[in-house]
């Protein structure tokens, strides 16, 4: 049959359609549900009170992450240490009991797999292409740089998929990103999607489904793809999607929850017909050229407010909308910066190195290659490491990179959110600045008062050395 | 869910854009596992502002919250939608929402309505003294001064918060029909144990 050419978004949202109506919503299948301990208790106490089950629990993988403390689990006899905090223990005890009586799949604190949902996903092998897949977490459209339809949902939603595997969804627009050309030396996918932020806008992917693409996005390594995916939803976009291709799959094939043997085949000639097809119509194209991104900083409380690492402070005047202006004005009141400050001259006092968007493997090399034989400068007061998931910590461990940390004055953590949201012990004090690698600069996000700079690992890395942000390219061979 | 038609009444002139749900209610609120008593910490930073209009007695029990662009954005937090109803908000207008929050809000009752920037900036001036008056049915937002803006909802969305609908029973209906879906699915979606 011949068929107009279709984008990967719709090819993987044709083969979800359970019923289509008049209107255009359709009834989508839900292939993957991930579940952690801060958006699921009233979904599972709304089922419970309804009388209603899991449709499909094998389906679903259950992980705490949000307010897991990072410190040790087990004391010196192997014993489970309690969380200091009772509403933080409710709420993990309410996982950790829901669970088991819905038939669920579930990773515990002291299990190696335990990390954050977005690491453990993909690195289990429960990420696949072309499914659908859903958390009640906003950066659960990290999981599309697999080639997955992944969107975070609200915790009503997260009850609705448990109990019948489906949503009623409207489908969004589409967008496609090209990105072309080598980024340059020292510049990293956290760099890139920054930039792209910061060139769309914090509101420019509303109503949207991207798709990053283009020679920069395939010659990017799959961790790589997950950190520019992850950050899809600062642009307002539900969605990022990569297509996936040999990368993905050599990164997939062998992973604990991946199809094994023949299954494996069948899903792998599937999902070589995903990609785009040529002509396929998008309702947006933005062209991105990589060697024009820099090593990149946030100097507000929005993600769009990005300058190069070499750049200075705007003047709030400079821009044209007053609603703008009065933005700009406010983060910088809060943020304790006067226009025209250089970014280089900020002293930070915290590095958080952690989160879903960069806290895998390759994050925390490209951050050890930076400390490898240096310290942490004197004005640091905190500086974390916090792995995204027990197996990312194992293997920094097996590669020594735990001692360059340490040995840098790093603190290195078990895994979880951490200083990502402030919900769990570990914060930035308030009016201190921190250079962290997570995905929100909002007020108050890394604790009251916090002061957030939006940087790579790389970064994070360069201004523990020097106390203050810093272009990594000076520290780098 | 209750069914929802008309409201009336004062509304907060917020007008801030790209309000995000940290603003809403701070990551520190969410460790509940109830839906209940988050209106202790909405807009706890804002309320930190001398002068801010969430303690201003004039706008005590208002029932709409007016707010500039993009509001919602950030975390998929429910919490964010509860907090609010928890306040007594039961409608939102504003420019434009981030698409989790505008399902949050409509899941919750809270109606998000989207309206033009020069319709906006009117209702901010109307909301500093007189009521403002929302009819879903006829898709209206009208003030005492004859001002009328009309607004476009979702149709099923409509439906749902007039009936005052659960979806989730309206889904478990269609059983057969993802029973069927499922039947056809590759054998290989279902996780290696």
């Amino acid at each position: 049959m011949a068929s107009r050419p279709r984008t990967l978004y719709e090819k993987i949202w044709d083969a979800h359609v359970v019923e289509r109506r008049a209107d255009g919503t359709c009834l989508i299948y839900i292939d993957r549900h991930l579940v952690h301990e801060v958006t699921s208790p009233q979904a599972f106490e709304s089922l419970r009170l309804g009388g209603r089950k899991v449709r499909r629990p094998d389906l679903t993988l259950a992980v705490p992450d949000h307010n897991l403390p990072t410190t040790a689990r087990l004391d010196a006899e192997g014993n489970r240490i309690p969380i200091a905090d009772p509403e933080s223990a409710a709420q993990l005890a309410a996982l950790e009991a829901n669970a088991p009586a819905f038939g669920i799949r579930y990773i515990g604190p002291t299990d190696a797999e335990q990390g954050i949902v977005h690491v453990v996903g993909p690195e289990q092998g429960f990420t696949l292409p072309g499914c659908t897949l859903v958390c009640g977490d906003s950066h659960t459209a990290a999981h599309g740089a697999l080639g997955a339809l992944a969107f975070g949902i609200g915790t009503s939603e997260v009850e609705h998929v448990l109990a019948t595997q489906t949503l009623l969804l409207k489908q969004s627009k589409s967008m496609n990103i090209r990105i072309e050309g080598a980024l340059g030396f020292g510049v990293t996918p956290k760099d890139l999607i920054l930039h792209i932020i910061g060139r769309i806008g914090a509101a420019g992917g509303t109503g949207y489904v991207i798709e990053y693409s283009g020679s920069t996005i395939r010659d990017m390594s799959v961790e790589g793809r997950l950190t520019v995916s992850n950050m899809s939803i600062e642009a307002g976009a539900r969605a990022g999607l990569i297509a996936p291709d040999d990368k993905t799959f050599a990164y997939l094939q062998g992973r604990p929850m991946a199809p094994k043997g023949e299954a494996w085949e069948q899903a792998v000639a599937w999902w070589r017909t995903l990609p785009s097809d040529p002509g396929a119509p998008f309702d947006c194209v933005v062209d991105i050229d990589a060697a024009a991104v820099a090593p990149t900083v946030t100097w507000g409380t929005s993600p769009e407010d990005v300058a190069p690492v070499w750049g200075a402070v705007p003047d709030p005047q400079s821009f044209a909308e007053p609603a703008k202006r009065e933005a700009a004005q406010k983060s910088l009141a809060y943020m304790g910066l006067e226009p025209g400050q250089r970014m280089q001259d900020l002293a930070v006092e915290n590095i958080f190195i952690g989160s879903c968007t960069n806290s895998r493997i390759e994050d925390l090399r490209a951050a050890a290659a930076v400390l490898n034989g240096r310290r942490r400068a004197d004005g640091i007061k905190q500086a974390l490491v916090v792995p995204g998931s027990g197996l990312v910590k194992r293997q920094a461990e097996a590669e020594g990179l735990d001692r360059i940390f340490i040995e840098a004055g790093f603190e290195w953590r078990e895994p979880g959110c951490s200083a990502c949201l402030g919900m769990n012990p570990d914060k930035v004090p308030p009016g201190e600045r921190c250079a962290s690698t997570s995905n929100r600069n909002f007020v108050g996000r890394q604790g009251p008062g916090a002061r957030t700079h939006l940087v790579s690992p790389a970064m994070a890395a360069a201004a523990a050395v020097t106390g203050r942000l810093t272009d990594v390219r000076e520290l780098m061979g | 869910m209750t069914p929802v038609n008309t409201i009336e009444g004062k509304a907060i002139p917020f007008g801030r854009a790209n309000v995000d749900t940290d603003v809403i209610i701070p990551a520190k609120w969410l460790k509940t596992i109830s839906r209940q008593g988050l209106g202790r910490g909405a807009f706890e930073t804002v309320r930190a502002e001398p002068g801010n209009v969430f303690d201003d007695p004039d706008y005590a029990g208002a029932p709409i919250l007016i707010a500039g662009e993009n509001f919602g954005c950030g975390s998929s937090r429910e919490h964010a939608a509860w907090a609010l109803a928890n306040l007594g908000i039961r409608a939102v207008i504003a420019p434009s929402y981030s698409d989790i929050f505008s399902g949050n809000a409509f899941k919750n009752g809270i109606l998000a309505v989207e309206l033009p920037r020069a319709a906006i900036d009117r209702l901010m001036d109307v909301a500093k003294t007189d009521p403002i008056s929302i009819d879903l049915e006829h898709q209206t937002v009208t003030t005492r001064f004859q001002d009328r803006f009309t607004f476009e909802i979702d149709p099923f969305r409509k439906h749902c918060l007039l009936e005052g609908l659960d979806e989730v029973g309206l889904t478990l209906a269609m059983e057969p029909r993802i029973a069927a879906f499922e039947k056809q699915q590759a054998s290989w979606l279902s996780p290696a144990a």
